[in-house]
């Protein structure tokens, strides 16, 4: 099983300063690395699910995420940002993005892993430890190490 | 305390289980069990029902509709938002907290009143406590084999429980139209709103609001509100046919389950018709969606090729294999009826009755309608032989829905909750010779529904005719009754036949296989909420 993040799906210094450009930057990880074969379309899918309830979470979180036709196989981009970008938390912008890619007609099985992901982040130091990481192999390995399906 | 939760969210692969995760973090945190049933893509556990049991209150973190509410009928629930819950996982678990003390402060020997008193103290949160809604007493399913038999009815379920709105809808709406046209005319009001336009043609609609509608006419008002609630009607059949195939292939199947009862109906084949161009549509849709195609064809699969063909096949089968032996069927039995004329007026009475009442705006139906309103032109007066047919059939054509109504009012636990709810409005149908207001039942059950349903029809119509009982009416039902010849021994045969009716279908719910049935009815409970 492909594994769901790796150190090229993850952007530690991204400069953007508004939620489109930062979601895009993210999906164009994802195609880069055939995760996404239509990086459009797959971007139209989280730009609804974000429409329905903006993802921000509290603690600087940002979650974009979407089911969609385009998306081959579960995966996870990360992205650090220079400067907060608001996502619709109450507690102010996020700096630590999560794009959750899921593809539309995974099995359960597969998504197992992703129902992973979303348990560990809600703990605090998940995040900080995430936070914390200084390269893209550092957040690729603590969530490789620490996202354990059920 | 112990708590048991539900979590959702619309994507159903992140919120759903951080909002889990939270909300057993901060129960644990807080000296508190809580288990958690994640309703997300990536399958869902059910609670084992001895937690369940276990559980002091209930928490929905849900945004979409929890699917096996009943589950948890009578516990204090708190119900949040599944952003609620992950953002503010400890707020929740007090609030829920708090409901449950509320309630056994409030109530400590019933639960029935609990769940008011705890909204009293939760209401000054965002969310509001609420009772869990009632249910039947049906024991937790636990994990089961799902069996081909259960299948089917879960298929037939779904369909029949998106077709509920439109019944509930169309025909309180032409009740309506009816009701008002009786105030609205100084007579015949029940007729006279039927004849003013066709409702079902376009351009004579257009025509007609443009000259005939008057906003201060309440006959105006009747006319169109009779034909908006035909327009309802006229998804009955597509919208049982369409979501039973939905059922079964899911997107795909909405297509040609629409198409094809659209079609079923044009042919005249009924509700009956439906179901069948409802399973013919689902499983076409399905096994073409499971073809091995290549990767470029994969993507016009869903838009194009599986609407196309599945539609192109159930269209020719409805056109050519369902109707033509319908067209004989209809004109053999109107034969038979014309043949029948002079025999017993009591054996006629029997075989139209249970024509009526064997599929409810089906083929036989239809017949035995058409047999009685054809045949009108005949009759003078309300006491001639034609009038005492079309008084016999309208008479056994109310009898379904009102034997369902005063079945679910006398025995409500053997039904379902949104079945009680048609129930409620089949009183209206019922008495407004609306056949329809029964379908909900009869397709959800119908080896047990439709002979109950034949054998009232059947003894009012022979009633009907013994009393000599006669109308000039086609329509109305009982709003018509002043135009009946012997109005009240005309009532009298409905009352009859829809006593036995309702008593038969309260047996044969109960008898035949219980724990089957009670299972049943959770399923549909679960379809209807889901």
């Amino acid at each position: 099983m492909t594994a769901l993040i790796t150190p090229d799906l993850v952007d530690v210094a991204i400069a953007d300063t508004d939620r489109e450009a930062v979601t895009r930057r993210l999906i164009d990880l994802l195609a880069a690395a055939g995760r996404v074969t239509d990086a459009e379309a797959f971007h139209a899918d989280v730009r609804a699910r974000e429409a329905q309830m903006a993802t921000g979470m509290p603690g600087g979180i940002g979650l974009p995420h979407a089911r969609s036709e385009a998306v081959t196989v579960p995966s996870l981009a990360v992205g650090k940002l220079v400067e907060g970008v608001d996502w619709g938390a109450p507690d102010g912008p996020a700096r630590l993005i999560f794009l959750i890619a899921a593809p539309a007609s995974g099995d359960a099985d597969h998504l197992k892993i992703l129902a992973a992901l979303a348990r560990r982040l809600v703990h605090p130091e998940f995040r900080q430890s995430l936070m914390d990481a200084p390269d893209a192999a550092t957040v690729s390995d603590i969530i490789t190490r620490e996202v354990v399906p059920a | 305390m112990k708590f048991v939760a539900v979590s959702s969210c619309p994507t159903g692969i992140a919120h759903t289980y951080m909002a889990a995760e939270a909300l057993e973090t901060a129960g644990k945190a807080a000296g508190h069990e809580v288990h958690v049933e994640t309703q997300g893509a990536a399958g869902s556990t059910p609670l084992d029902p001895a937690v369940v049991a276990a559980a002091d209150g209930v928490i929905f973190a849900a945004d979409l509709e929890v699917q096996g509410k009943d589950r948890f009928a009578g516990k204090p629930l708190v119900d949040v938002g599944v952003k609620k819950a992950v953002h503010d996982a400890p707020g929740v678990i007090a609030q829920a907290v708090a409901a449950v003390e509320a309630a056994r402060a409030a109530a400590p020997s019933s639960d029935a009143s609990a769940p008011a008193a705890a909204a009293g103290t939760a209401a000054a949160a965002t969310a509001a406590a609420k009772p869990a809604p009632a249910a039947p007493a049906a024991a937790p399913a636990a994990p089961r084999k799902v069996g081909v038999g259960t299948r089917i009815r879960q298929y037939l379920m779904t369909g029949v429980s998106y077709m509920i709105p439109f019944v509930a809808a169309g025909g309180i709406l032409i009740a309506l139209g009816f009701l008002l046209a009786t105030i609205a005319w100084p007579e015949n009001g029940a007729i006279e709103v039927t004849k003013v336009v066709d409702g079902t043609n376009g351009g004579e609609l257009v025509a007609w609001i443009a000259d005939g509608f008057s906003l201060g006419s309440l006959q105006s008002w009747a006319v169109l509100v009779f034909w908006i609630g035909k327009w309802a009607f006229a998804f009955l059949v597509p919208a049982l046919s369409g979501y039973i195939a939905y059922a079964i292939a899911d997107r795909p199947g909405i297509v040609p389950g629409f198409v094809g009862g659209f079609a079923a109906g044009l042919v005249g084949a009924g509700f009956l018709g439906g179901i069948v161009t409802g399973f013919l549509g689902g499983f076409l849709a399905l096994w073409i969606s499971r073809w091995k195609v290549p990767k470029g064809v994969r993507g016009v699969m869903p838009v194009v090729v599986i609407p196309l063909l599945s539609v192109l096949v159930v269209g020719v089968a409805t056109a050519l294999i369902i109707g033509p032996p319908l067209k004989a069927l209809n004109d053999g039995l109107t034969n038979w009826l014309n043949g029948l004329t002079g025999t017993s007026a009591v054996l006629l009475g029997v075989i139209l009755g249970l024509m009526m009442c064997f599929d409810l705006g089906g083929p036989l139906n239809k017949v035995a309608y058409v047999f009685a309103t054809t045949g009108l032109v005949n009759a003078t007066t309300s006491a001639d032989a034609p009038a005492q047919i079309m008084a016999a059939v309208m008479a056994a054509g109310m009898v379904p829905p009102l034997a369902v109504a005063l079945a679910t009012a006398v025995r409500p636990k053997l039904f379902t909750e949104p079945e009680r709810e048609s129930g409620k409005s089949a009183w209206l149908l019922g008495l407004s010779f609306i056949s329809e207001g029964a379908i909900p039942f009869a397709a959800a059950d119908p080896l047990r529904m439709i002979p109950s349903f034949m054998v009232g029809g059947a003894v009012t119509g022979a009633l009907s005719m013994a009393f000599g009982a006669g109308v000039l009416a086609p329509h109305g039902g009982f709003w018509v009754t002043p135009l009946v010849h012997k109005p009240f021994l005309f009532l009298l045969a409905i009352l009859v036949g829809m006593v036995v009716s309702a008593a038969l279908v309260v047996v044969v719910k109960g008898l035949g296989k219980k724990p089957e049935a009670t299972e049943a009815a959770a399923e549909l409970e679960e379809i209807a909420v889901s």
